[in-house]
């Protein structure tokens, strides 16, 4: 079985200042993901080591790390497919670092309600009336939006969140599509206030990082900028009919 | 509550990956546009009715550093509508009942419009 | 937390967008027809200028002096926060107001047929 040298981010500010890399020989498995070295490296090298990690399979969003300078999950990411000497695992760019390669990530969980991702209603429906129903079609429009794990690969690849936390970035953002395409929604109006301030979708250049990093092919890239064209024409329409355009 | 460490975004980042290179040179596009846009108004200067200078116009635009100044600018020119092409799917989003036209269809659409447009405005222009 | 809507940037979005598109379509025939027509002579002095002298033309160029402009100012400006340079790019007024001033110099000369 072959080796492959690990070069891991260490920071353990209850003892140490500055932050360091450490690096570790690990004999992997041809199966094995990064997420495998890393718990092989803390079960028989280094018991210190700290990393967040649950469902080893894609769709819990916890594993983001830097892999090699990019944002990846570590459970869907194959030590055989570097022939690197080594290679560099780093806490997700763009959050401060609390320990190891565990970030903070208040600042996103702050931003996700913001954009008030549920179904928002004029009246409430009488629940006796039954339920919301959805053609395929419908379900169509809004489903890629709905895929996202939060697993904040996007505001790593994202330069704009980079140079300004207060963007409130492409998970978020395409969160708030997902509902403002969602048939049963009608809360267009009522997110123009968070979607539509500067840290909104104003700040986004279309870099379109997050779409390449994403692993769940959400494209909020995609998403930011049919926001963009969809609250444009609003205000647009707003001139030419002031009544009737949504508030 | 132990100190958290900030790493800050270096003002090279555009530097470091292709992506982030192309995205920047697309950006930067906009100066060839307006230095175009500062020829377009040199031309409507010195063609205009009490204007005594359209021959010097026009000799600056026979003269070498026009052209290899035209060349830099149809280069990004034709870079910007290259990006710009490969973006309108992103934003003009149709739908055939549940299924999405597909991105290269408008893409393509766009490109033979302007393919179109080019052809039109060259043959207006020269005759 | 949000600032609220911003009520100035659907507008030079917009004015972005519609620059965007027409230089997309229209600067590189236009490049050429300067850059290489003109050059390489399938293009006379005269017939330049008779085209250049024709109200339409002229008021097309206007437009599209506009449409340019306001293109260029808004991209670049962004691209300047993107470079670290967020101090310069905020100056809205400043790139904006060049935009104006460039079609204000374009419409006038316009107008001097």
């Amino acid at each position: 079985m072959p080796d492959q040298v690990l070069e891991v981010f260490r920071y353990l500010p209850d003892s140490e200042a500055e932050s360091r890399f450490d690096k570790y020989e690990v004999t992997y498995r041809d199966n094995w993901v990064v997420l495998d070295a890393l718990n092989h490296i803390k079960e028989h090298l280094d018991p210190t080591l700290s990393f967040r990690w649950s469902c080893r399979m894609g769709v819990c969003g916890s594993c983001g790390m830097m892999v090699n300078g990019e944002p990846a999950l570590t459970c869907e990411t194959f030590v055989r497919d570097y022939d690197t000497e080594t290679i560099k695992i780093e806490p997700l760019t763009h959050f401060p670092v609390v320990r190891d390669l565990v970030i903070n990530m208040d600042d996103f969980m702050e931003k996700l309600p913001t954009v008030s991702p549920w179904l928002i209603r004029d009246q409430d429906d009488d629940p006796g009336e039954g339920e919301y129903r959805q053609t395929p079609a419908q379900v169509a429009h809004y489903k890629r939006f709905s895929m996202c794990i939060n697993c904040m690969l996007c505001y790593s690849a994202c330069p704009v969140y980079g140079l300004d936390a207060t963007f409130i970035g492409p998970a978020a953002l395409a969160l708030a599509e997902r509902y403002n395409l969602d048939s049963r929604d009608e809360g267009h109006a009522d997110r123009a206030d968070v979607v539509t301030a500067h840290e909104g979708i104003w700040e986004c250049t279309y870099v379109g990082a997050c779409t390449e990093v994403c692993p769940k092919d959400v494209d909020p890239a995609g998403a930011i900028q049919m926001l963009k064209l969809s609250y444009a024409l609003d205000w647009a329409k707003g001139f030419v009919m002031p009544k009737g355009a949504e508030s | 509550m132990t100190k958290e460490l900030h790493r800050p975004l270096p003002r090279s980042w555009w530097l470091r990956k292709a992506t982030y290179f192309q995205f920047m040179i697309r950006e930067l596009t906009s100066l060839a546009v307006l230095a175009y846009t500062g020829l377009m108004i040199w031309a409507l200067l010195s063609s205009s009715s009490d204007a005594a200078d359209f021959p010097e116009f026009f000799d600056f635009l026979t003269g070498p550093l026009s052209v290899w100044l035209h060349m830099i600018v149809l280069a990004l020119a034709l870079f910007h509508t290259g990006t710009w092409i490969a973006l309108t799917p992103k934003v003009l989003v149709l739908w055939r009942d549940d299924e999405r036209v597909e991105p290269d269809v408008i893409a393509g659409a766009n490109a033979t419009l302007f393919l179109v447009i080019s052809g039109a405005v060259w043959w207006l222009v020269m005759g | 937390m949000s600032s609220g809507r911003d009520r100035t940037a659907p507008l030079f979005w917009l004015l972005f967008a519609g620059g965007g598109t027409a230089s997309a379509m229209l600067l590189p025939v236009m490049v050429a027809i300067t850059g290489i027509a003109v050059p390489a002579g399938w293009i006379g002095e005269d017939d330049l200028a008779a085209l250049l002298r024709n109200p339409i033309t002229r008021i097309v160029l206007v437009g599209l002096v506009f449409l340019f402009l306001f293109h260029w100012a808004h991209r670049f400006r962004y691209a300047l926060v993107d470079l670290g340079l967020g101090w310069l790019g905020k100056q809205a007024w400043l790139f904006y107001g060049l935009a104006i001033a460039g079609t204000i110099v374009a419409g006038l000369t316009a107008l001097r047929l």
